[in-house]
């Protein structure tokens, strides 16, 4: 069982993101849970949201604690909140932000495997497609980038289920931008 | 059909599925999805036949489901917690008239302090309000549990109410299996009202019952519960036979086959704890979990079936009752009337503090360990917490870990002296 | 049509049936009047609820063809016209509770209209729902404002006694000033009710903005049936509240029903009048104008206010209470007020600055 715990503040969508993570890995036919961290949480505040991924039905209700993968769609949080306890020492952690992984979290780079810890502008991305500071359609396709869970084209396709139309298809296009970069970065690439 | 959605609209969707007649709707946390989701289908036309109304008060809701089922349709309200409360005085009226009422519970501790978050104390403060009451331990549960209340509710003519944990299911998002509109027809026939107020044939209902009458209907009203334990089972088999889902029934047994210690549970920890039990398993420990859907009416007979000759029976609740202990705890003692089973109670959960798999290990180990010394022992306490109150009021400190009934009552002999 | 009835017999107020062409009789005149609630209940001599309801239900049946349903709050009208295992009702009736009868009404509706047009019926049966004043403007308040607030097809009557009188006459919310209850008791330096306290619903039923508000009295029968059927021409939230003398708990003789209730008109107590989508449409006139005095000295709840221990200062503050509704109401005058009058509590609360 893959577990993934994403954090953001209210209004960035997180809850959303888990959703859509738990839809698009449910649309390449695995069983998948999404669930918010139930605060009653206005906007601004620190939101945390989990999912899991797994071949079996997930029985299992508690909030995860120990995750293989965490999802920062803010990183003001970093210094705010214990995003990355528990992270499974060979788990993934994908952090919104132009500036790369070693400048921003160089302790956890050096306690994860090699290329484990990835940074993507999600923000930019989505601010250039989407016109709004919403990064969790990027967030959710680096993470498919990164780990190879579910693909992009599932991660277009949750987000244009849930909103038909043009947004969908921005958060797509967001998508696909994020995707590229970190796969870029995967392959050496230097980004910019 | 397969989705993967949240909870609540799961629960809309297979309300929509039963063609109720009247939905009635008052915001409060954690149940408004169910009733957003359902008056967005009254209003596209997706749920024909049907008003949806918001109402000003859970009372209202309350009120005008009664109405709506004395007046012959198929009527669904849905609450928790304060809601839950603010409506009881209609919840008992219902069951008294006898009305078909499905109500979604989505259970939530009660303040103050006020408390957003899951446990049981709602749902069971109306143990003796005269409502069937089926706990729910997954969405999909829920969802199907929701189709079978309605066919429940009708053949024994009183009301149900489907308790299924606030946020911890309402909000997660999974995989469902919704059955499609012609197996919900095939399984749950247009609504004929056995009795409803028509011009045509004019009854009088609720009319006032002196002591001449009053007790031998209250036998009667028991009768109907005890009846519904036979039609609870006969309505799952048919729905699961219709749907394949293994949802619904008075109770399950998982791993209970030669188990060392069986843990009663209700609702979504059933799930938790499964996963806990297996893994123990994978160390050699062999914990059963008996999940427990039917509070009300209770399957005594089923649960002492389902214990048998096991020796440790813990019950984990989300609730308890102030100045006595569990609430499952007595019925648990009934069914076993007679054998020389430990039943032990843990308290957990409350207020929506997680029940982890971690705490499930810790209870099963607990007991076979033989730490439980008392009937009841609450599990997860942060003695940080209380410690910070009861130190400097009455220079005490409990110990850390479980904390048996028999501490507390230590601390207050200490008191005394 | 009333408005053509304007005559008075001799030695008494009653307008009489036989000196009216048959359209324009009573319902209750009619020998195959539908008697909705029958005799043989357990309603009190001289009970002004039990002959209200039976006008204002008989007058119901006939505007709705027999196709009629009520919810009934717990009260008086529930308890002697239901003790199991009689009933009075001969029409499709439920009591629930004490507080909701608004909201069943609200639900019987809804089925109503969902099981006619599954069945592709025009014929939609309609609902009262009804209740005495603690019901109506205590409890079951929020029901109710709900119910206007929605417009739910639904005609909510109240029978006002103007106080509890199914537990043993204790004050409610639409008790009068100086009136003796069983919470108010006749002792103290204020004896009796409070003043500037209780509230006008029917005022607060026009300020919903639904389709027909009125007040109705046990004491002008035809004027009753009338606002009846005209409130069940109408769809939509609709409030009657009738005046339904107590012989009980006003302490007056049980064949003095109809007088009191006439005093209470005839001297601007309660005023009588109709309203659509929150404008005054009529007003029923005083025809001859009665001291307050009149109608007090009738009641024992008012009995501190008639003897020898009587404070006129007391009785002179009632009156201005019915001056002022006489006034703004225009009872004496030929005019239709066209704003909406201000609730007497206003003028007690003023009085009491």
């Amino acid at each position: 069982m893959l577990q993934i715990r994403l954090h953001g503040r209210g209004g960035q969508g997180v809850v959303t993101a888990a959703e859509m993570l738990s839809l698009s890995a449910f649309l390449e036919g695995h069983f998948a849970q999404a669930f918010p961290s139930f605060g009653s949480e206005r906007t601004g505040a620190p939101v945390v949201a989990y999912a899991r991924i797994d071949d079996k039905e997930i029985r299992t209700h508690e909030p995860i604690l120990e995750p293989n993968a965490v999802v920062v769609q803010d990183k003001t949080l970093l210094g705010a909140v214990d995003v990355f306890s528990g992270i499974s020492p060979d788990g993934y952690a994908i952090i919104n932000s132009a500036e790369s992984a070693e400048v921003v979290v160089p302790e956890l780079v050096k306690k994860l495997p090699a290329g484990h810890v990835l940074t993507v502008p999600a923000t930019d991305f989505a601010m250039q497609k989407i016109g709004r500071p919403l990064p969790g359609a990027p967030m959710l396709a680096a993470l498919a980038a990164a780990t190879n869970v579910f693909a992009l084209e599932s991660v277009q396709k949750s987000f244009q289920t849930r909103y038909p139309g043009k947004v969908g298809d921005a958060n797509a296009e967001t998508a696909a931008l994020a995707y590229e970069y970190i796969k870029n970065l995967m392959n050496g690439g230097n980004n910019a | 059909m397969l989705k993967q959605i949240e909870g609540s609209l799961g629960i809309a969707e297979a309300v929509a599925l039963c063609r109720p007649g009247a939905i009635c709707a008052y915001p409060i946390s954690p149940q408004t999805h169910i009733v957003e989701n359902l008056g967005k289908m009254v209003k596209t036309g997706q749920l024909q036949d049907c008003e949806f109304l918001n109402v000003e008060s859970e009372f209202s809701a309350m009120s005008v489901s009664i109405g709506a089922s004395a007046g012959g349709v198929r009527a669904y309200t849905a609450t928790a917690s304060q809601g839950l409360l603010f409506m009881t005085e209609g919840i008992y009226n219902a069951a008294g008239l006898g009305l078909p009422i499905v109500m979604t519970v989505a259970s939530r501790a009660i303040g103050a302090p006020i408390n957003i978050w899951n446990d049981h104390s709602d749902s069971l403060s109306q143990r003796d309000s005269g409502w069937l009451q089926l706990f729910c331990e997954s969405n999909q549960d829920a969802l199907d549990t929701h189709i079978m209340a309605f066919k429940i509710a009708e053949e024994v003519g009183l009301p149900v109410m489907v308790c299924m944990d606030g946020f911890v299911l309402t909000h997660a998002f999974e995989r469902l299996d919704l059955p499609s509109q012609e197996q919900v027809d095939q399984f749950l026939p247009a609504y004929e009202p056995r009795e409803f107020l028509d011009p045509k044939e004019p009854i009088s209902m609720g009319a006032m019952v002196g002591p001449e009458a009053f007790t031998e209907l209250r036998i009667l009203q028991q009768r109907k519960m005890l009846k519904a334990i036979p039609i609870i089972e006969r309505v799952t088999k048919e729905y699961r036979e219709i749907t394949g889902h293994h949802s619904g029934g008075l109770l399950d047994c998982y791993n209970c086959e030669n188990a060392d210690v069986k843990l009663i549970i209700m609702g979504s920890t059933v799930g938790t704890a499964k996963d806990a039990v297996d893994e123990l398993k994978a160390q050699g420990i062999n914990a059963g979990v008996i999940s427990l859907k039917a509070f009300r009416p209770f399957p005594y007979d089923e649960i002492r079936a389902a214990i048998g000759d096991t020796k440790n029976v813990v019950i984990v609740e989300r609730s308890f009752s102030y100045g006595a202990r569990g609430i499952l705890h007595p019925e648990v003692s009934r069914a076993m009337r007679g054998k020389d089973t430990n039943i032990y109670t843990a308290v957990c959960g409350l207020g929506g503090r997680a029940i982890l798999g971690t705490t499930i290990k810790g209870i099963v180990k607990h007991c076979l360990d033989g730490k439980f010394c008392d009937e009841l022992t609450w599990f997860d306490v942060d003695s940080k917490v209380i410690n910070s109150y009861l130190k400097d009021a009455e220079g005490i400190t409990l110990p850390e870990g479980p904390l048996p009934e028999s501490v507390l009552l230590d601390t207050l002999q200490k008191v005394r002296a | 049509m009333l408005d053509a009835i304007k005559f008075y017999q001799t030695g008494s107020n009653t307008v009489g049936n036989r000196l009216l062409n048959p359209s324009m009789r009573a319902v209750q005149a009619s020998s195959d009047r539908p008697n909705t609630l029958i005799s043989g209940h357990r309603a009190c001599q001289g009970c002004g609820e039990a002959l209200g309801a039976r006008y204002a239900i008989d007058a119901a049946m006939r505007a709705t063809g027999g196709q009629l349903m009520i919810a009934n709050a717990t009260g008086c009208l529930e308890v002697f016209s239901t003790p199991y295992p009689e009933s009075a009702w001969r029409l499709p009736w439920i009591h629930s509770l004490f507080g909701n009868a608004a909201a069943v009404g609200a639900g019987l509706a809804v089925a109503a209209r969902v099981r006619a047009k599954k069945a592709g019926n025009a014929n939609v049966p309609r609902v009262i729902a009804q209740g005495g004043d603690g019901g109506t403007t205590d409890i079951g308040f929020g029901p109710l404002s709900g119910m206007f607030e929605r417009n739910d097809d639904v005609l909510y009557i109240c029978y006002d006694n103007q106080a509890y009188m199914n537990t043993g006459v204790q004050r409610s919310s639409a008790t009068p000033p100086a009136a003796r209850t069983a919470t108010t008791q006749l002792v103290g330096a204020e004896p009796g009710n409070d003043w500037g306290k209780g509230k006008n619903v029917p005022l607060i039923a026009m300020a919903h903005g639904i389709p027909y508000v009125a007040t109705a009295s046990v004491a002008d029968l035809k004027d009753l049936e009338y606002k009846v059927e005209k409130a069940m021409s109408f769809h939509g939230a609709r409030y009657i509240q009738i005046l339904v003398p107590c012989p009980l708990g006003w302490g007056c003789a049980s064949g003095s029903t109809v007088t009191v209730a006439r005093l209470a008109m005839e001297s601007g107590f309660y005023p009588i009048f109709e309203a659509e989508y929150g404008k005054i449409t009529s007003v029923r006139k005083i025809r001859q104008k009665q001291p307050v005095l009149n109608f007090l000295k009738l009641q024992r709840r008012y009995a501190h206010l008639t003897g020898k221990k009587a404070d006129p200062k007391v009785l002179a503050r009632i009156q201005a209470m019915c001056d002022d509704n006489i006034k703004s109401f225009d009872l004496l005058g030929d005019e239709i007020p066209e704003t909406v009058p201000v609730a007497v509590q206003a003028l007690e609360r003023s009085h009491q600055i």
